[in-house]
C-alpha cells in the first residue's frame, strides 16, 4: 500500500503548522484554560476546605435540587420527544408543520424569556394565579415552575435527533412486524425502539446536559431561596456574588465535572453510531 | 386458502388506484399481479395483507371476512421489495420474530422456534448466514431471509410486492426458480407483484395484468400473448406496432398486409386497428405492396428489419437471422402477422378513457 500523499515535500511545512498552531492556541485559551482555572480556583485552599464547600447544606441541597430536576425533565422529554418524532415521520395530519416548527421553537427563544412567560402565565399576578393560589398550588417559586421551564428549554433535543433517523428509516420494517403478528407494543420496543436507540441516548445526553446547565430561564422562576429552589447554576451565582469564590469554584467543578463526562458519553455515541 | 375480491374500490384523494377489483385466487396457486407502475397492483397487495384498506368491496378468505380482520390477526407473509429485514437482529432472529411475538399461550417453546428456525435455513440454503447481520448480506440473500421471516409463521396467504425488482438478472433467474421449488414444497396460497413479463410468466400459473385500477385480463403467458383482451394488454404485451385496418368477414386487410395467418374474429365490418408484435411478423417478397425495406441491422441472434411506406410510417420487424429470407434494402415486402389482435376503433378509444363497468370478470379468457 502506497501512502497517501497529503503535503507536496518539496513545499514548506510552514502553513498547514501555523494553522494548527493558532487552532490549538485558540483552543486553549477560550476552553481549556478557563476550565482549568475553575478546578485550579476550587482547590487553591486545599482539598479540605473544597470539600468543606461542597458539603455545605446548601450546596448539597443545590446539587440534589438538580439532580432532581434533571431525572424529572429527562425521562418526560424522552417520551414527548419519541411521541412528536413519531407522529411527523409515520403520519399526515392538519398542523403537523406547525408542530415540527414548535418543536424547534424554545432553541431559538432566549430562555430567560421563557421564564418570563412561565412567570406572567402562572405567577400571583399572572394568568392562572388567582386559580393556581385558590386551590393551594405553588407552581413559581417551587420545584414545579423549575421542571416547567427547563422542560421547555430542552424540549427539541430528543425529538431533533429521532426524527431525522424514523423519516429516513421509513415505516416498512414496522409494517413486516405488524404482518408477523406482532402487537403495537412489541412492535415499538422490538423494531422501532432498537433502530432509534443510539439517536435516543445521544439526545437524551444533551437534554441532560442542558437541563442541569439551565440558568437563564430557571433564574426568572426559581426565587433563588438559597437551600430550598437554588439549582447549581443559580447557585454557582449566589456564592460568587457572596464574595465566597473558592465556594462558587467547588461548585462550579461539580457542573464542569457533569459537563465532561456528558462530553465522553456523547463522543462514545457518537462513535457507536457511526460504527 | 381461496381469496375471493369483489368490487374493490380505493381512492388516494382524487386518485382512484382501485377501480373495482374482482378476482378469485385458488388454494395452493401462484398468481402474478402484472402491470406497469401506477396500476395499482401494490395497493391491492397491502389491501390483502392489511397494511391498506379499500374503500368500498369484499375480501373474504377461506369464508371469512379479512376486512374485519387486523394485518396482525391475518397470518400473512409479506415479503417487502426492500426487504425491511430488522438491522439490529441476526438472521435467525429475523426469521424467528413472527414466532417469538406470539402471545404467551401460543408461542412455541425456543426449542421448537430454533428448530423451525434451522429447517427454514436449510430450505433457504442459507444455514452458513445464521449468525450475520442483514448489513452483511448481498440482495439476494436478503430476499431469501426475507422469505424465511415471511413463511416462519406459516402464513395463510404468501404476499411479494416486486421480490426480485431490486437484484441483477442472473441472480434474479436462479431465485425465481428457486422460489418456484419453495413453493411447491409448502404449497402456500402466493400472490406477487411485478411489472416483468418474464418474471410473471415464468413463475406463475395465472397472470393477472392490470393497468389504471382494473383487471385488464387474466390467463397463461399464450392466452396473453395470443390474444390480448384489450388495446392495453396488446400494448402491454408489447405489441408496439398499430396499423389502420378494414375488417371484411372478420378478417384485418390493409394493402401489403397478409393477415391469413390469424384468426377469423366474430367482429362488425369496418375501421379497426391492427396490433402486432415485431418479432411475430414474417416478410414476404411482394413487388405490389408499399412496404419497402429501409433498414436492416443484426444483434447475431435477431435481425431487426424497418419497413417503410412511403407517408413515412415506419414497422419495426425482428426475425431470427438463420431462419430469416435474405433481405434486400429497398426491395418491397408484404407483412404476414403469426399472431395479433385486432380492436374496433371505438373500443381503443374507450380505452383511454374511465369506463363506467370497469369490471372484468375471469370469463374473458
Amino acid at each position: 500500500m502506497q501512502a497517501v500523499a497529503t503535503v507536496n515535500p518539496n513545499q514548506s511545512a510552514l502553513a498547514p503548522r501555523l494553522l494548527i498552531g493558532v487552532a490549538v492556541a485558540v483552543t486553549l485559551l477560550i476552553v481549556v484554560a478557563p476550565l482549568a482555572y475553575i478546578f485550579a480556583r476550587a482547590f487553591a485552599e486545599g482539598w479540605r476546605v473544597y470539600a468543606a464547600n461542597l458539603m455545605h447544606p446548601a450546596t448539597v441541597h443545590a446539587i440534589w435540587l438538580t439532580s432532581i430536576v434533571a431525572l424529572i425533565v429527562v425521562p418526560i422529554n424522552i417520551a414527548f420527544g419519541i411521541a412528536a418524532a413519531w407522529a411527523i415521520a409515520r403520519f399526515r395530519f392538519w398542523g403537523r408543520g406547525i408542530l415540527v416548527t414548535a418543536i424547534e421553537i424554545p432553541f431559538s427563544i432566549s430562555p430567560i424569556i421563557a421564564g418570563i412567560c412561565y412567570l406572567l402565565l402562572y405567577g400571583r399576578q399572572g394568568l392562572l394565579g388567582p386559580w393556581l393560589q385558590a386551590n393551594d398550588l405553588q407552581v413559581m417559586f417551587a420545584l414545579p415552575g423549575i421542571v416547567l421551564v427547563t422542560m421547555f428549554v430542552t424540549a427539541p433535543f430528543v425529538a431533533r435527533e429521532v426524527l431525522p433517523l424514523m423519516q429516513a428509516q421509513g415505516s416498512e420494517q414496522e409494517q413486516a412486524a405488524v404482518t408477523l403478528g406482532a402487537s403495537g407494543w412489541q412492535v415499538f420496543t422490538r423494531v422501532t425502539l432498537p433502530n432509534i436507540r443510539w439517536a435516543l441516548l445521544y439526545g437524551a445526553v444533551l437534554c441532560t446536559a442542558r437541563a442541569v446547565g439551565e440558568f437563564g430561564g430557571v433564574s426568572v422562576v426559581s426565587g433563588n431561596i438559597r437551600g430550598q429552589t437554588n439549582t447549581l447554576p443559580l447557585h454557582v451565582e449566589l456564592l460568587f456574588n457572596d464574595l465566597n469564590a473558592t465556594g462558587a469554584f467547588a461548585a462550579a467543578s461539580v457542573l464542569t465535572l457533569l459537563a465532561l463526562v456528558a462530553l465522553v458519553v456523547k463522543a462514545a455515541l457518537e462513535a457507536r453510531r457511526g460504527a | 386458502m381461496t381469496i375471493a375480491i369483489s368490487s374493490l374500490t380505493k381512492s388516494f384523494g382524487p386518485t382512484a388506484v382501485l377501480r373495482g377489483i374482482d378476482l378469485s385466487i385458488n388454494d395452493g396457486e401462484l398468481v402474478a399481479l402484472l402491470g406497469p407502475s401506477g396500476s395499482g397492483k401494490t395497493t391491492l397487495l397491502k389491501i390483502i395483507a392489511g397494511l391498506d384498506w379499500p374503500d368500498a368491496g369484499g375480501l373474504v378468505v377461506n369464508g371469512q371476512n379479512w376486512l374485519d380482520l387486523p394485518a396482525q390477526k391475518r397470518r400473512i407473509g409479506f415479503v417487502f421489495q426492500h426487504y425491511a429485514l430488522f438491522p439490529h437482529m441476526t438472521v435467525r432472529d429475523n426469521i424467528a420474530f413472527g414466532l417469538s411475538v406470539r402471545p404467551r399461550a401460543e408461542r412455541p417453546g425456543k426449542s421448537v422456534i430454533a428448530a423451525k428456525v434451522t429447517e427454514l435455513l436449510a430450505l433457504l440454503q442459507i444455514p452458513h448466514l445464521a449468525d450475520r447481520y442483514p448489513t452483511q448480506l448481498s440482495g439476494g440473500q436478503r430476499q431469501r431471509v426475507a422469505l424465511g421471516r415471511a413463511l416462519a409463521i406459516e402464513p395463510a396467504v404468501l404476499l411479494l410486492d416486486e421480490p426480485f425488482g431490486a437484484l441483477d438478472a442472473a441472480i434474479r433467474r436462479d431465485l425465481r426458480r428457486w422460489l418456484r421449488e419453495v413453493h411447491q414444497q409448502t404449497g402456500s396460497t402466493t400472490l406477487f407483484v411485478t411489472h416483468d413479463q418474464e418474471e410473471a410468466f415464468e413463475l406463475a400459473d395465472r397472470v393477472v395484468v392490470m393497468g389504471e385500477g382494473r383487471i385488464e385480463q387474466i390467463g397463461s403467458a399464450d392466452q396473453i400473448h395470443d390474444r390480448p383482451a384489450s388495446p392495453f394488454v396488446a400494448r402491454f404485451m408489447g405489441a408496439v406496432v398499430e396499423l389502420p385496418v378494414t375488417l371484411r368477414a372478420g378478417r384485418a386487410e390493409a394493402a401489403g398486409l397478409d393477415a391469413r395467418a390469424l384468426e377469423r374474429r366474430a367482429m362488425a365490418d369496418g375501421p379497426a386497428q391492427l396490433f402486432l408484435r415485431p418479432d411475430a411478423i414474417a416478410l414476404e417478397a411482394d413487388p405490389a405492396s408499399p412496404w419497402v425495406l429501409a433498414h436492416k441491422s443484426s444483434n447475431g441472434a435477431m435481425i431487426r428489419a424497418s419497413m417503410r411506406r412511403a407517408d413515412g410510417t415506419e414497422v419495426p420487424v425482428d426475425l431470427l437471422r438463420h431462419s430469416a429470407p435474405d433481405l434486400t434494402l429497398g426491395t418491397a415486402y408484404r407483412l404476414r402477422p403469426l399472431t395479433g389482435a385486432v380492436f374496433a376503433l371505438d373500443g381503443i378509444a374507450q380505452s383511454d378513457a374511465p369506463r363506467p363497468l370497469p369490471i372484468l370478470k375471469e370469463k374473458r379468457q
